[in-house]
């Protein structure tokens, strides 16, 4: 499938603003809805994994080293990893 | 020529309808509806054309269920009035968001409350800014030859917007009026079955009705603003094409004795024939007077518009809908944006009358027409009037 232009002109738009093809939920970048990011401090991380399994938006992937980061692509924000976090690994940090 | 034949103008509607090669038509059938669902019903239930009559639970079912079929590239058809069209708002423009052409037939009436039904235009001006293509008709003949054009106007690849017919509840929908129809193989010819931009098919996987956050949706919207002005191209070529073919000649806006008026009647529906009566009246009576009917109000043909008034030094704006808290009715709150800036603009009266089914006879029109002559040459302002209201 051709790769779709963004942000589009008002010429550029199809009509109806219909999205050509299938599976390509994940060229929409949500993560640049959010107002603050997650991070993580891996020196207090336990590796339960539970701000992996709380991650509304399933952007939280195990790392190499069994530690975890949020892909920021799809991140809203939200702050439940961060909240879940009973080590307090995880510190919500102000966007920009 | 085609026979002529009497009909009631809603049964003549949803004829024109059965004209037109649809696939699928959803309507709610109750009170305010008019016999356009009835009689689709039995056309299609007798055979006589190969489509779906969807029995749905409510207008915003009927709607939303037109929309669907639409989407997957079917043409569909769908007829409602008053209390209806606001049960549908939600869907309105979401359906011309989505760029679907359907076609819709509104018996215009007067929206509750007090509980009415009757005639007026309450209901569609309460839908005017929902990316519609809006055609008024006058009398039956037009309501047959504009539910036609409808399809091919909403159908065009460059327009893909939903269109409908209004056509006054009562005053013409239950009205037994001299109609000629199109030959079918003609229409065929005049209206050739959809080419849909994109269907709903697993084969070609497409998402119709997305979502789209402020970094898009202005655009969603300037590129709909757009195709909704456009559309006045192809209507004014559909009417052209109907020229050719079928005789009758179609404006955006229509004139009558306006060359040397100085005083101008604007209507919208069928009160222009009454009001053309009443032209010929004040006329005899030594008043140049004249009339410009809409037919076309969204888009708004400004340029047309202007051109119809002419060097008209009054106008006397009908509007059958008042905009509340506003500056008057609909109509005379678009004409007065479309004078602004102009040299030396015409004095514009407004008048709101014949609301909730209120009668307006050729007298009226005469009394309005003096009323607003008496104050023009006064040279007094005059502020909108709700015409013939007691007190
Ligand atoms: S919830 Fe906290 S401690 Fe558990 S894996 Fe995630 S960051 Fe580490
Ligand atoms: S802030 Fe919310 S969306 Fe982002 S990684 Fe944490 S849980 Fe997931």
């Amino acid at each position: 499938m051709k790769k779709r232009k963004w942000p589009e002109t008002w010429q550029e738009v199809s009509p109806g603003c219909i999205v050509a093809g299938p599976a390509n939920a994940r060229e929409y970048l949500t993560g640049s809805w959010k107002a603050q990011h997650p991070v993580w401090d891996d020196g207090k991380c336990i590796k339960c994994g539970l701000c992996y399994i709380f991650c509304p938006e399933g952007c939280v992937r195990e790392t190499e080293k069994g530690f975890f980061a949020a892909d920021l692509d799809y991140c809203k924000g939200c702050g439940i990893c961060a909240h879940e976090c009973w080590p307090g690994a995880i510190t919500m940090v102000q966007e920009g | 020529m085609a026979k002529r034949v009497g009909m009631e103008v809603a049964i003549a509607a949803s004829e024109a309808v059965a004209l037109c090669n649809i696939d699928m038509a959803a309507v709610y059938p109750i009170t305010p509806q008019s016999h356009i669902a009835e009689h689709l019903s039995d056309i299609v239930a007798d055979g006589r054309i190969d489509a779906e009559f969807v029995t749905v639970e409510s207008e915003h079912s009927a709607i939303s269920c037109v929309a669907g079929a639409s989407a997957t590239g079917a043409r569909v058809y769908t007829a409602t009035s008053s209390q209806g069209l606001m049960l549908m708002h939600e869907i309105l423009p979401i359906v011309s968001a989505m760029r679907l052409p359907v076609v819709m037939g509104i018996a215009n009436r007067a929206v509750s409350g007090p509980l009415n039904i009757l005639n007026d235009h309450t209901d569609i001006m309460s839908q005017r800014d929902c990316g519609w293509v809006v055609l008024f008709v006058e009398n039956g003949q037009e309501a047959v030859d504009l539910t036609i054009q409808s399809f091919k106007i909403a159908e065009n690849k460059d327009v893909m917007l939903p269109t409908c017919v209004n056509i006054d509840g009562f005053q013409l929908t239950h009205m037994v009026e001299p109609v000629e129809f199109p030959d079918q193989k003609l229409v065929n010819k005049f209206l050739p079955p959809r080419k849909p931009y994109a269907t709903l098919h697993p084969d070609k996987p497409v998402t119709m009705g997305t979502f789209a956050m402020g970094d898009i949706f202005p655009e969603v919207m300037k590129a709909k603003d757009e195709a909704l002005k456009g559309a006045k191209k192809v209507v004014l070529d559909v009417f052209a094409e109907w020229k050719k073919m079928f005789g009758r000649e179609y404006k955006l806006v229509e004139t009558y004795k306006t060359e040397d008026a100085e005083c101008v009647f604007v209507t919208m529906g069928s009160m222009g024939e009454t009001a053309e009566v009443a032209v010929n009246e004040l006329r005899k009576a030594g008043v140049a007077a004249g009339l410009v009917k809409i037919r076309l109000w969204r888009p708004f043909p400004f340029e047309e518009f202007r051109a119809a008034i002419g060097k008209a030094k009054l106008l006397m704006v009908m509007d059958r809908a008042i905009v509340h808290g506003g500056m008057g009715g609909p109509v005379s709150v678009e004409i007065k944006s479309a004078l602004y800036g102009e040299k030396n603009p015409p004095a514009v009266h407004d008048y709101i009358m014949g609301l909730g089914g209120r009668d307006v006879a050729v007298d009226d029109f005469e009394a309005m027409a003096k009323k607003s002559l008496e104050a023009y040459r006064k040279g007094v302002e005059k502020d909108y009037e709700f015409y013939g209201v007691r007190g």
